[in-house]
């Protein structure tokens, strides 16, 4: 049904994301699917890493980490953007076509007052991407 | 198993560079909570100490404003008075470093490591810089600066071309208008942007370079260590928000008057309360819409906007006003700029006073007060460039912009002065000084005033708003320990509480006191600003060129 699912990954709070991990791994397993674990950052330093470079590295391990505690194939995509706090949905709609992935499995938050004034990150991504989208609250 | 795909989305290696090995964790000190529905991402103490100073300012001034505002004023002219010598030596200072830093071979390294790419092209660079950095203050004194220099403050000496009865000595004349145009340019020209030029450079080289987070502090790792990181690096940020907002907001007050100033003078809108506050909500609006947008979605469209608008009214003036004069006074501003930079930075043996402690040494001061806001904008969107590059664009080119704005608003208005008694600009400037009518006096003397005057109010409140969303960027940047991906709503925060900030001090008045408070924050940032060059040097030495 599908060939390769996207999973976007925050690297600041990944224990919180767990139930999307887990949840795209089982299908990946069960179907056989590689997955890609996705994320977005900019150049200006951050809490996870001081440049993209480390940044990369970051995510290599964690995908490889997840890789083992799965018993999945996984790849990394790091997505480099100007703008992160409002460019993530853009950034994660461009991994997606660049790694051809067709399902994307997603970690979103239950709805509150405001949703009403930006959406969500998931529920952008939803309604903007031309692949299926699996949200996990 | 793990793998890598072919293209990770990250651009060709960053190459080396000499990254800070600290045990310091970008938002370590960060508090991460909930405020009913609306995360929030907040540097202790940053955020809390700035925010709640800004009210209690606020609240201070507007309970005592009779008592406050004498204070903030005499504090504000002690300081550009008794330290002129300083703020003009240091200012003297800033720009003797970006020219070594021109010709060295520190030149050569690039901000982001050896191979990193620009992020934005040249015109989307230079937009996003000179919206933020003097946009509106060429609207304001382009037309102002040249006429009142040449005929009132006598800078170094030279006479004024009128005698006491207002009419014209015709041997003086030919002196005055070149120092008048020199003497604004000297203003608006190399120092303004030198100024700039090392803080964004400090701030680009600590953070892209040496991994260190993007905030004021930063800069200071080579002098205070991981004290840095405790409270000599708050008190920095913490002052830098504060010069940032106050001012923002204060400046966004001003210009809400000077706008409706425009607006009844080109279309009978009446001066009121009511029309400045909608203003103020406007600009807020679309600054808001802005940081929503991001910085490439909205600021830098935004400020791109600016630049073409502004381009069309300086090809406007350009070829409506007196073109061969302006043409060739182009060239001959700059010679004269070129001849008297050394006579107007000299700090002492002057009698000018008053232009040197009122204009020059204010001007210093003020634009040393903004350097941390439009230092660390520039520096954000500056990684790519070569130092020799990024001092070249930051200081030879707005300086020749601003030669080229002064020329064609001030040579315009001066002409206008010198030939037409009854002109609209010796009626502002001259006769009944009102500044804020300055540069919609010179167009009303132009055809099709009131399309260009209207294009001009336009351009005054979107070079507004581009000041105020990329100042609300930084604000949020700072007081999120340096983190570029905070919640949105800390940027929706500071944006809105900018403008509330602008209009309690607009009603409740208190707009000049507090505005003399944000500039009085230049002279601690002057100390800053020069241990800053020695961080530069310092930061640079071990970088790979």
């Amino acid at each position: 049904m599908f060939n390769k699912i996207l999973i976007p990954i925050d690297l600041t709070h990944a224990d919180k994301l767990e139930k999307a991990v887990s949840a795209g791994a089982y299908l990946a397993k069960n179907n056989n699917l590689p997955v890609v674990f996705a994320a977005v950052t900019s150049t200006v330093p951050g809490s996870v890493a001081h440049t993209p470079d480390e940044f990369k590295a970051k995510l290599d391990a964690f995908a490889a980490a997840q890789a083992t505690k799965h018993g999945i194939t996984a790849a990394a995509h790091a997505i480099i953007v100007n703008d992160p706090a409002i460019d993530l949905e853009d950034g994660l709609l461009k991994a997606v076509d660049e790694t051809g992935s067709d399902l994307v499995v997603m970690a979103t938050h239950i709805p509150n007052l405001a949703d009403q004034l930006w959406p969500s990150n998931g529920g952008r991504v939803a309604s903007h991407a031309e692949v299926s989208v699996f949200l996990v609250r | 198993m793990s793998d890598s795909t072919p293209d990770q989305g990250i651009r060709s290696p960053e190459g080396d560079a000499n990254v800070i090995d600290t045990d310091y964790e970008i938002g370590q000190h960060n508090i991460e909570t909930r405020v009913g529905p609306f995360n929030l991402d907040i540097h202790n103490p940053v955020f809390l100490v700035s925010g709640l100073t800004i009210v209690a300012f606020v609240f201070l001034t507007l309970a005592f404003q009779n008592e406050v505002g004498p204070v903030f004023d005499a504090l504000r002219k002690w300081l550009t008075s008794n330290l002129d010598w300083f703020f003009i030596l240091s200012g003297n200072v800033f720009v003797v470093v970006c020219f070594v830093l021109i010709v060295s071979p520190y030149g050569k390294v690039r901000i982001g490591g050896k191979d990193a790419e620009p992020d934005y092209n040249y015109f989307g660079w230079f937009a996003m810089l000179f919206a933020a950095g003097m946009g509106i203050g060429l609207m304001f004194f382009g037309v102002l600066e040249p006429v009142y220099h040449m005929a009132f403050s006598e800078p170094v000496g030279v006479p004024s071309p009128f005698d006491a009865d207002g009419n014209l000595i015709a041997e003086n004349v030919a002196a005055a208008k070149a120092m008048g145009m020199a003497a604004t340019i000297f203003h608006w020209g190399l120092h303004p942007w030198a100024i700039y030029a090392v803080v964004a450079l400090a701030l680009a080289l600590f953070s892209f370079n040496k991994g260190l987070p993007l905030t004021m502090r930063s800069v200071f790792y080579p002098i205070f260590g991981d004290r840095t990181w405790g409270w000599p690096g708050h008190i920095i940020d913490i002052l830098a928000v504060f010069a940032t907002l106050f001012g923002l907001a204060t400046s966004l007050g001003f210009g809400a008057q000077q706008a409706n100033a425009g607006l009844e003078f080109v279309f009978g809108i009446p001066v009121s309360n009511t029309a400045q506050v909608v203003l103020i909500i406007a600009i807020t609006a679309v600054a808001l819409i802005s940081v929503l947008r991001g910085l490439d979605g909205g600021v830098k469209v935004l400020s791109e906007i600016n630049m073409v608008i502004a381009a069309l009214l300086l090809v406007f003036v350009i070829a409506a006003g007196p073109t061969a004069t302006l043409i060739s006074g182009f060239f001959s501003n700059l010679s004269a700029y070129a001849q008297e930079v050394i006579p107007l930075s000299m700090p002492f043996g002057r009698e000018d006073d008053g232009f040197r402690q009122g204009w020059t040494s204010f001007y210093w001061a003020w634009w040393i007060s903004w350097s941390p806001f439009v230092g660390m904008f520039i520096a954000r969107v500056s990684r790519g460039r070569t130092v020799r590059e990024f001092v070249i664009c930051v200081l030879i080119i707005p300086t020749l912009v601003s030669v080229l704005w002064m020329t064609a608003f001030g040579g315009t208005a001066i002409e206008q002065v010198l030939s037409d008694t009854g002109s609209q600009v010796r009626e502002h400037v001259i006769v009944n000084y009102s500044p804020e009518l300055s540069l919609f006096g010179m167009l009303a003397d132009l055809p099709m005033a009131s399309i260009t005057s209207f294009i001009a109010i336009v351009l005054v409140i979107v070079f507004f708003v581009t000041s105020s969303d990329s100042g609300s960027l930084v604000i949020d940047t700072i007081t999120a320990g340096g983190k570029v991906d905070a919640p949105v709503s800390q940027r929706v925060f500071w944006c809105t509480f900018e403008g509330l900030v602008a209009i309690a001090l607009l009603l409740g008045g208190g707009l000049g006191a507090l505005q003399a408070m944000a500039v009085s924050t230049g002279f601690p940032f002057t100390i800053v600003l020069l241990l800053a060059c020695y961080a530069i040097f310092k930061g640079l030495k071990d970088e790979p060129r």
